[in-house]
């Protein structure tokens, strides 16, 4: 065909392809990694699981689109972050949480710890876990309540909180016995939403792993420290076992800790990361008043990000010492 | 290391003009012959409008020691010196000639005698040659050696990894007679203790033909290497076959390595052979608006449009034309603009592959950090470059950014970081000056 005259060719800088990679991608990727999660805290928890997660991602997605139109940025919810982060919440919350209580932690996720530090990629802290936090010092009653098992999934009353000890509570000290491994993995325990289903959760990071959204640096150094604390603190490798596979550790090790925005750079700043947030969560459940410290060991982690990254910047090829 | 990630990416390989056979394309109505087309001081035009001149005819002579001398490239009548815009933006004078199709051969040329180092370089310098892998480099700077003990390892960059372009390919495949000839001469000159071919795994058809072609040839190594963009940066290729690093400021020379495209290779010995100076180049003409890819063998100074128009015209409407590949190619501002020494590419692409996608904020994922194989740190850069902290820039070494594009084709937020780095180091290097100014 012919050229046609006085024709404007576009001038840009290279490179003038792309991977083709995109931010919505990858949240869609996360959330796809996150369904196996969501679909057995459905199955283990009953209806009321879903209803938790539908506010949390309404809540979240409404307060980032009212945001960005009172303070006049261009509307942001198509890059799919703010359901990432509901979601991530929702996940991080027993499923007996009021749900007005969700949604309140939801407009604290995203105005608050996201939005007002200038939006995605500026926030200093994960805006799930810094709610989570916020809403165990606001709503402790209700955060710290246990959820049993729903014993048929379409019923809304099933839902009840349980007395018995935590497995973790039970590593404690506390009287009891330790549930089954096989129902451990399987998620049937108490707990929050996400947390419980070890299946599900792995499945979803093996996905994540395939996809190469996230490098297997940060997840296999944090649960291979919180392992190798929790044998030297019991004795037992068993015992060790159950410290990894309750509470928050792998959810926390595979969905909270990667964030992109909140954690190292680098290969070796991840992998020195994860090993704080396991030692932290050790520290923090060993001598703590809460019984788990897997929020707080990241979130305190995320704080120190900048200087992780300060540290293990590599040398530029051929650069002298600056 | 390996576990904590190499730096480079997979890019597409596109080599749809890989088994294209080169073709000649006839002398245009009217080649336009910008005088610097290589880094460095401009030549200086010595010829006037009126004169008739004959292929391999000096134009321009070079001025200064980077420099390179201008030939003309088809014979007839020149029509003007006048200036013209150049693709980055600056302008200089170009040297118009009409042609009279004969392609008449400048009765001045005579192969010339070569017989020690010096007689190379001056070789080299008289028949124009650049960096024809695209930095347009004088290449006779690189053989002005004073202690010819230093080039431990003469390397032949091969890899040619940006999408698209076989122009090196092609000479592999066609030339292969000039560069087993044009190492030999290298041998005895610069006595290098190891000559080796860095070549990218996805030309098996060049490797094979390599490796036939120096089967006997006494240490003479053809190194396959993995398809990993920016194979063929310098540096990179430097360190990938030798294990060296070039440091910041540094000439390849430094850590003993004589390096050069392989299309410069068979160019100088091309010249020594015959005579005739640079006047055509072989450049790949591929893109989704093409009609027609393929290799051609263009004079210098052909406009674009006129290319075009022999590998078939377009078969979508073009938006975006480039000098070179994908990744590191510049725009065109238009088709009048001509083919230059160092063009070994161009590609035109139509709507669907020119609309670049719309930047959004940096996540932090870290794949530029990862991937870089400057081992640079973009978004420190960009914080950096943000709030012009240019004490922070240079400690972040913006300026060994080789502008590859690694960073920028694999960010999920399509950030521009070339472009910002080109700027960075632009304005760090003004800051630099005015503050030894100062002192």
């Amino acid at each position: 065909m012919e050229m046609p005259q006085d024709k404007k060719l576009i001038v840009s800088a290279s490179p003038h392809i792309r991977a083709g990679v995109t931010t919505r991608g990858i949240m869609a990727d996360v959330i796809i990694a996150l369904s196996p999660a969501a679909i057995a805290s459905i199955v283990i928890f009953g209806i009321s699981s879903l209803l938790v997660m539908a506010v949390c991602i309404g809540t979240a997605v409404l307060s980032e689109w009212l945001f960005c139109l009172a303070c006049k940025r261009k509307n942001s919810i198509g890059d799919l972050s703010a359901v990432v982060t509901g979601l991530l919440l929702a996940m991080n919350l027993p499923a007996t949480i009021p749900l007005y209580q969700a949604a309140v932690g939801s407009v604290f996720a995203i105005v608050v710890v996201k939005c007002l530090f200038g939006g995605l990629g500026k926030n200093f802290a994960n805006p799930a876990i810094a709610a989570r936090v916020f809403m165990l010092i606001a709503f402790t009653e209700s955060m710290t309540a246990v959820a049993a098992r729903s014993t048929d999934v379409l019923k809304l009353a099933t839902v009840d909180t349980v007395a018995s000890a935590t497995p973790l509570a039970l590593l404690g000290g506390a009287e009891g016995t330790l549930p089954q491994i096989t129902d451990m993995l399987l998620g049937l325990r108490g707990g929050a939403l996400g947390e419980t289903c070890i299946i599900a959760l792995v499945l979803g990071g093996v996905y994540l792993l395939l996809r190469k959204v996230i490098t297997w640096h940060t997840p296999v150094t944090f649960i291979a420290t919180v392992f190798g604390l929790s044998w030297l603190i019991h004795g037992s490798a068993v015992n060790a076992l159950y410290a990894v596979l309750s509470g928050g550790v792998v959810l926390g090790a595979i969905f909270m800790a990667t964030d992109y925005v909140t954690t190292p750079l680098t290969a070796w700043g991840k992998a020195i990361f994860g090993i704080g947030c396991g030692l932290l969560t050790i520290v923090i459940r060993t001598y703590a008043g809460y019984p788990e410290g897997v929020s707080f060991a990241i979130l305190l982690m995320n704080i120190l990000t900048p200087y992780i990254d300060k540290l293990t910047m590599r040398r530029p090829l051929g650069g002298e010492k600056a | 290391m390996a576990l904590f990630g190499l730096p480079g990416v997979h890019v597409p390989h596109r080599k749809n003009t890989a088994d294209s056979e080169t073709v000649l394309m006839p002398p245009p109505e009217t080649v336009v012959i910008p005088v610097v087309m290589h880094i460095g001081a401009p030549a200086k035009p010595t010829v006037k409008a009126g004169e008739v001149v004959a292929v391999g005819q000096p134009i321009a002579e070079a001025d200064g020691f980077i420099s390179a001398p201008v030939h003309a490239t088809v014979s007839g009548k020149v029509q003007k010196v006048e200036d013209i815009v150049l693709s980055n933006g600056s302008s200089a004078p170009a040297v118009f000639i009409r042609s009279d199709g004969e392609m008449r051969r400048w009765e001045g040329l005579t192969p010339p005698t070569v017989e020690t180092l010096d007689d190379l370089a001056k070789a080299i310098r008289d028949s124009g040659i650049v960096g024809l892998g695209g930095a347009g480099f004088p290449t006779s700077v690189k053989f002005t050696i004073k202690d010819i003990e230093r080039a431990e390892y003469l390397l032949i960059n091969a890899a040619e990894c940006e999408p698209y372009i076989t122009s090196d390919t092609r000479t592999m495949l066609d030339d292969t007679g000039l560069l087993v000839r044009g190492i030999e001469l290298l041998k005895k000159l610069l006595l290098p203790k190891k000559v080796i071919f860095g070549i990218e795994r996805n030309k098996p058809k060049a490797i094979s033909k390599l490796k036939q072609a120096f089967a006997g040839g006494e240490g003479v190594t053809v190194k396959t290497l993995p398809s990993m963009y920016p194979q063929g940066g310098e540096k990179v290729l430097i360190y990938n076959t030798t294990g060296r690093v070039v440091p910041q400021g540094k000439l390849p020379l430094d850590v003993g390595v004589v390096i050069i495209n392989v299309t410069t290779l068979a160019a100088i010995q091309s010249y020594i052979e015959t005579g005739m100076p640079l006047v055509s180049k072989v450049v790949t003409v591929d893109g989704s608006a093409v009609a027609k890819p393929m290799n051609v063998r263009v004079p210098i100074g052909t406009p674009l449009a006129d290319v075009f128009e022999f590998c078939g015209g377009f078969k979508s409407e073009p938006f975006k034309v480039l000098y070179g590949g994908p990744m590191m190619g510049t725009t065109v501002p238009n088709l009048d603009v001509p083919i230059l020494k160092n063009t070994n590419a161009i590609l035109a692409f139509d709507v669907h592959d020119s609309i670049a996608p719309e930047e959004t904020p940096c996540l932090r994922c870290g794949s530029c950090v990862g991937r870089c194989p400057m081992r640079l740190n973009p978004p420190a850069i960009a914080k950096a470059y943000s709030q012009k902290d240019f004490d922070a820039l240079g400690k972040l070494k913006v300026d060994l950014c080789m502008e590859c594009g690694v960073c920028a084709y694999v960010c999920p937020a399509n950030q521009q970081m070339v472009q910002r780095h080109k700027l960075a180091k632009a304005e760090l290097r003004t800051y630099k000056q005015a503050k030894e100014a100062k002192n």
